[in-house]
């Protein structure tokens, strides 16, 4: 499924609301959690999830092809673990 | 300056002041988002989110692992995990400090 097979589907499910706002409120949701993640906040979504942001130190890396040293900046990477029922879902039978 | 942690209630509120629906319709429609992603991820095993990110599911065979406390032997059935993978433009939002050098 793609962002607009799920605009696709909500508004089918809603029918009373205008594609355009179906399409806005999707982008909001995900635009919020870009957004706190950004800010390095925790974004904790009872039952689907959590994203949390973890750091990685600066490290020196090597390019694989020519075996060249290349400093590697310390950079902040999103996680995301998944809520209870979303793993019981996925592991239900 | 603590870190805060945005809930289902914060995104419902960020609905609500977007788009002009009531409270309980935005936190409805939050949770209808979830849900269908939810569900797609089990029916089909992927979902895309352009700009944002995209949720896969791996399924990890059986393992044999141990209690950390008791040094037993348990096995670990086989399960079905979902892995996020962040987007160029997500890794970028949140390092913005890179995103000029960034390929």
């Amino acid at each position: 499924m793609t962002k607009s097979d799920l605009i696709k589907r909500l508004a089918e499910a809603n029918p009373h609301l205008l594609q355009k706002d179906v399409e806005r409120i999707v982008a909001t949701v995900f635009d919020e959690i870009a957004e706190a993640l950004a800010r390095g906040d925790r974004v904790e979504l009872r039952g689907f999830g959590a994203f949390s942001v973890r750091h990685r130190a600066a490290r020196t890396g090597r390019n694989p092809r020519t075996g060249e040293e290349v400093d590697v900046p310390d950079k902040a990477v999103p996680h995301f673990k998944t809520g209870k029922d979303l793993r019981e879902l996925l592991n239900a039978d | 300056m603590g870190e805060r942690t945005v809930t289902r209630a914060d995104l419902a509120e960020a609905v609500y002041h977007e788009v002009g629906l009531s409270r309980s319709e935005s936190a409805t429609l939050v949770d209808s988002i979830l849900d269908e992603v939810s569900r797609s991820l089990n029916d089909d095993g992927m979902v895309k989110v352009s700009s944002f990110g995209t949720f896969v599911v791996r399924t990890k065979g059986e393992r044999v692992g141990r209690n950390p406390k008791t040094g037993d032997e348990v096995p670990i059935l086989p399960r079905r995990v979902v892995v996020f993978r962040p987007s160029q433009v997500l890794k970028e939002r949140i390092n913005p400090h890179l995103a000029e050098t960034a390929s």
